[in-house]
């Protein structure tokens, strides 16, 4: 199994760092062709959202991943990778892959004043812990959006078929099970 | 300084990695760095370039129009404020800035001390031409380092020395035994601890910016492949022809830096780059400040 990690800007390293712990192998996207490499899921990182979309755009690689999720293809977003996939955003017209059906708000919990570490239940997981920089949260999603996860009355986890994206980072942690999670899904869609 | 939040500072500047922080003086400025790709802003008065032909006392930025910056962008704000000047940083701690730079390129209010920077909540950034200097900020309670480089020249030089400094000596403390770490920490005046994490890990232990003196694509290119993990842009951008188009190069040279094609299509084209000053006609070395 290979892991493609989209190493335009911000904490990609962490994820790769995660995976090879796990003993998975990884690529890194930063240009297109880079993505001829085949590659069977693919992490949005935590950064900033609007320097990975545009980003995505002039390096010529929006439309063909956003093709790929279409089709399939496992894709995890975590903090601004979930912003990255979101169909919807509060107060702003953006929309970037919006391949995942959900109303996220950015910078949700305020500044960096407002950043904190907590632990919450994640369906089918217990409890792990979570950092939240600086992060959004879902405010809404549509019936077929699974919720995995409500810390303080605010969705912090979604499922929607072959996308995960979460509102923390759990690349910061030792804690593997949100990985493992997409792994699994992985697994699922590659057999399927 | 509770554990938590000095890691949580850490891990907001791990965000920014990969990415340009731009000096911006206004909101339309502001605005200008963030649709360009600037993964931060820092807001001030006057960029560097202005400051050294301004001369006189350099001080905090009115934090009115600090504010003016924050409304405008949903990036990361940053501030300067004097080094030593702790009044200062309670300030824009006040104001809810999201990274404090301790910086040399406003006049320093203290000639001996730093700030305690464990005592606030907010993250701070601090420069340093070599290891000693980033450790002794590290212990201090900085979460993000940046090199001095030599701020509002045009001039890369200062950036390469000190960034190959800093590489020079995290390789000889990785060569070490263990038993010479204590002497090593003596001689740079900071705590076994930090030397011992950096003997082990081959790195420091926050995350290391290029800063003071980048101009082009290529500056910033030449950077990232010193080992810096992101760039910050100061008078490069808006003292420069074509601003907007500038910074949008520059942003995607630092994401492929090893890509020379790419990097040569970047560099058509961009109009005047800032003119710049050559090391030997500086009159007054920013670096010098604050050890």
């Amino acid at each position: 199994m290979v892991v493609a990690i989209l190493a335009l800007q911000g904490a990609f390293i962490e994820h790769e760092q995660t995976l090879h712990n796990m003993g998975i192998e990884t690529i890194q996207i930063r240009k297109k062709t880079d993505l001829d490499t085949p590659f069977d899921g693919l992490i949005l990182p935590g950064g900033e959202s609007t320097v990975m979309g545009k980003l995505l755009k002039e390096l010529d690689l929006f439309d063909i991943i956003k093709n790929k999720i279409e089709d399939g293809l496992p894709v995890f977003g975590t903090c601004a990778g979930l912003i990255l996939l979101a169909s919807h955003i509060v107060d702003d017209n953006t929309v970037h892959f919006g391949t995942l059906p959900a109303t996220v708000v950015r910078n949700a919990y305020g500044r960096q004043l407002g950043s904190f570490y907590t632990e919450g239940n994640v369906e089918g997981l217990g409890q792990i812990p979570m950092k939240f920089i600086r992060a959004p949260y879902v405010k809404s999603v549509d019936d077929h959006t699974k919720v995995l996860s409500i810390v303080d009355e605010k969705i912090v986890a979604i499922q929607y078929k072959n996308q995960l994206g979460v509102a923390f980072h759990p690349e910061l942690t030792d804690n593997h099970q949100i990985h493992q999670y997409f792994i699994d899904i992985i697994n699922q869609y590659t057999v399927a | 300084m509770k554990e938590n939040r000095y890691e949580l500072n850490k891990e907001l500047a791990q965000m920014l990695k990969g990415g340009v922080i731009m000096d911006v003086t206004t909101p339309e400025q502001a605005k200008i760095a963030e649709a360009a790709g600037a993964c931060a802003v820092m807001a001030l008065e006057r960029i560097p370039a202005d400051i050294r032909a301004a001369k006189g006392v350099a001080r905090m930025s009115d934090p009115k129009m600090i504010k003016g910056i924050q409304k405008a962008v949903s990036i990361p704000v940053m501030a300067k404020c004097r080094i030593g000047h702790f009044t200062e940083a309670q300030i824009l701690e006040a104001i809810e800035i999201d990274y404090i730079d301790e910086s040399e390129v406003l006049s320093p209010a203290d000639d001996v001390y730093h700030i305690d920077k464990r005592k606030f909540q907010v993250p701070f950034v601090c420069g340093a031409k070599d290891l000693g200097e980033a450790l002794r900020r590290i212990n201090e309670g900085a979460s993000m380092i940046r090199t001095k480089g030599e701020p509002g020249t045009g001039d890369i030089i200062q950036a390469v020395r000190h960034m190959r400094m800093m590489n020079r000596e995290i390789a000889k403390l990785s060569s070490m035994r263990e038993d010479e770490l204590y002497q090593a920490a003596k001689e740079l005046e900071v705590p076994y601890e930090l030397v011992s994490y950096v003997h082990i890990q081959g790195k420091l232990p926050v995350v290391n910016f290029a800063a003071g003196g980048v101009a082009t694509p290529a500056d910033a290119a030449l950077m990232m492949q010193l080992g810096a993990e992101g760039v910050f842009v100061g008078s490069g951008i808006f003292k420069s022809g074509d601003p907007a188009k500038r910074a949008a190069a520059i942003v995607k040279a630092v994401t492929n830096f090893n890509d020379a094609k790419l990097i040569a299509e970047l560099s058509e084209d961009l109009g005047e780059a800032m003119v710049g000053i050559n090391e030997k006609e500086i009159e007054l070395l920013m670096a010098e400040r604050g050890k």
